[in-house]
């Protein structure tokens, strides 16, 4: 019998601010202990938190591309608990008044085995509120003692939280990287994973087709997609073992380990958490203007959705191609940035870029925006194989050249000769002169075996030394050898 | 309402308070009169009164997000009762 797999996620991703959330504190990261710890950020009495307009920006923006509902009157609670990475005994949250309303996202989902077809989906999203993140705790080396750096502690976070409409791990990772790329493109998160902008609490449960939802397990913090394929691949078959061997699934907090590649449940407290959240009377409720709205609306770049569209239906590209390209605002400018040099190149621009760059790319461990040539030098190649100046091979050659030592593609031609020979003449002399060196094999092309055609092309090629324009060569050729079949 | 002293007990272990009987009782009777005030209120029909999240009309004021801190650990940890490596130190918490 059938098990079907229902996943949601909760997504923190730490804003780009200058600042902290609620005082003047850097959020850098990777200071010294505790130097961008401020007398709010470790909470001393009397102090007061006041509201970063950066942060409130960067919401809104996420608001608007999901196609939420922005409030205009939004409410910041105390979520009370005691931990010392967090001094003041409560986190500044919000509760039932989020900033950022039900919204969605579309997805394309790449089945992780199989032969699955590669499909879209869209997934809600539930809401977003603001809050600020906690500090650090370092639990070893004290002698029984945690140390806490209270740096983070403050630092803006957007938490972002889905329905459960994802339904394979395979669909969970697809919406955490489009949710990554979003908040990177529209410029609010750096996305740093390894750093924490960007950690995933997944919930997992599993249940019989058309039955109620089963109890959930959370599995906390992820930072990488592959652990998070793993952690839920995992979890699945755990809950799916223990409800066949007649057990019940406990609502439970759960770790990933990567190194053993299993989930294990964190050792649950006496008693449920208690949060207590009420208003927080030190903050007033966030009024959002209209003006807020609009002037976030401007500044707001083409979405990936709506690009990946406009590639299709305006530059005639495959969806696939156009996924591709629009699968992170670096690789889409750049795609832009070069077909500008060559504006009737689109396919070839689109194919270069997914492939010969792409794994040009990949091979040195770099991502496009450390790509070592330009878009201008890129594009700069794509005109002079649009206008016949170098075949695909000698264009092999430039970009080789571009690649590895710099250089625009004129240049790089001139100084290698890679210019095409298209001078009709000329190829018609070197394709004499093969006619006249190989008489057997002409005789035999003529009697009828057409495989041979492929040989003349092969030494007519390597007379010209490779710079024969390719389409005029088998023409000038089959002309030629054809006269007298 | 009425709290029994287990609901007071309760309260006071969220509150990370320790609170010997004499003083259960007496915070027992001081919570239960504001529960009281409180069943006074809400007898009041609010209905079509948009709940109230602060007791002033106004709204947030924003600040331009702008450095405006520096470093003042030194000054700070002078009052931590102790530290190491620039850390705060406190008793153990891993789970």
């Amino acid at each position: 019998m059938q098990w079907e797999i229902i996943i949601g996620l909760e997504v923190h991703t730490q804003l780009s601010t200058n600042s902290k959330i609620f005082s003047g504190a850097s959020t850098t990261y990777g200071a010294e202990p505790n130097t961008q710890a401020d007398a709010v950020s470790i909470a001393l009495p009397g102090v007061l938190p006041v509201l970063n307009k950066g942060a409130v920006e960067r919401a809104i923006k996420f608001g608007l591309a999901i196609g939420a509902n922005i409030a205009s009157r939004s409410v910041f609670a105390r979520k009370n608990y005691f931990y010392p990475d967090l001094p003041k005994g409560y986190q500044i949250s919000q509760f039932d008044l989020p900033v950022v309303g039900q919204g969605e996202l579309t997805i394309q989902v790449e089945p992780l085995s199989g032969n699955g077809k590669p499909y879209e989906k869209v997934v809600r999203v539930t809401r977003a509120h603001l809050e600020e993140d906690a500090g650090k705790s370092l639990h070893e080396d004290f002698r029984g003692m945690t140390g806490i750096d209270l740096n983070r502690a403050g630092t803006p976070l957007l938490e972002i939280v889905s329905e459960p409409d994802m339904r394979s791990a395979a669909e969970a990772v697809a919406y955490a990287k489009t949710l990554h790329s979003l908040v990177r493109w529209i410029g609010i998160c750096d996305g740093n994973m390894q750093e924490g902008s960007f950690r995933c609490d997944v919930n997992v449960s599993v249940r019989r087709p058309g039955a109620p939802l089963g109890t959930r397990r959370e599995i906390k913090n992820l930072n990488s997609f592959k652990f998070m394929q793993q952690a839920i691949d995992y979890e699945v078959q755990w809950q799916i073992d223990t409800l066949e061997n007649g057990g019940k699934i406990q609502q439970a907090t759960v770790l990933f380990d990567p190194e053993k590649g299993t989930t294990h449940a964190m050792r649950s407290k006496e008693e449920a958490h208690d949060y207590r959240y009420f208003p927080d009377p030190d903050l007033l409720p966030l009024d959002i203007t209209p003006s807020m709205l609009a002037q976030a609306r401007d500044t707001l770049p083409e979405l990936p959705q709506a690009k990946r569209e406009r590639y299709v239906t305006e530059l005639g590209l495959t969806p696939y191609d156009a996924s591709i390209l629009t699968s992170s605002r670096e690789m889409a400018e750049f795609f832009e940035a070069a077909l500008a040099e060559a504006p009737d190149q689109r396919k070839i621009c689109a194919n270069w870029l997914i492939g010969d760059v792409s794994a040009q790319l990949n091979r040195d461990g770099l991502d496009i925006a450390q790509c070592p040539i330009t878009p201008k030098q890129l594009g700069g190649m794509l005109k002079r194989i649009s206008d016949g100046t170098i075949s695909n091979a000698g264009a092999k050659e430039v970009f080789r050249v571009m690649w590895s030592e710099s250089g625009e593609a004129d240049a790089i031609i001139d100084a290698k000769g890679l210019r095409q020979v298209s001078d009709t003449g000329a190829i018609e002399k070197i394709v004499d002169e093969i006619i006249a060196n190989n008489p057997t094999q002409v005789a035999d092309y003529r009697g009828g075996k057409d495989k041979l055609f492929g040989f003349f092309v092969g030494l007519a090629m390597k007379a010209s030394k490779g710079k024969a324009n390719p389409a005029q060569l088998n023409e000038v050729l089959k002309r030629k050898l054809d006269n007298n079949k | 309402m009425s709290l029994s002293n287990a609901d007071v007990k309760k309260i006071a272990s969220l509150a990370r308070l320790a609170m010997n009987d004499a003083e259960i009782a007496s915070a027992r009777s001081q919570l239960s009169g504001i529960f009281e005030l409180i069943a006074e209120m809400q007898a009041v029909d609010t209905k079509g009164v948009v709940p109230m999240s602060h007791a002033q009309d106004v709204s947030q004021r924003l600040r331009e997000d702008k450095i405006t801190e520096s470093s003042q650990r030194e000054l700070f940890q002078t009052i931590a009762p102790q530290v190491e490596s620039g850390l705060y130190l406190v008793p153990q918490v891993i789970e």
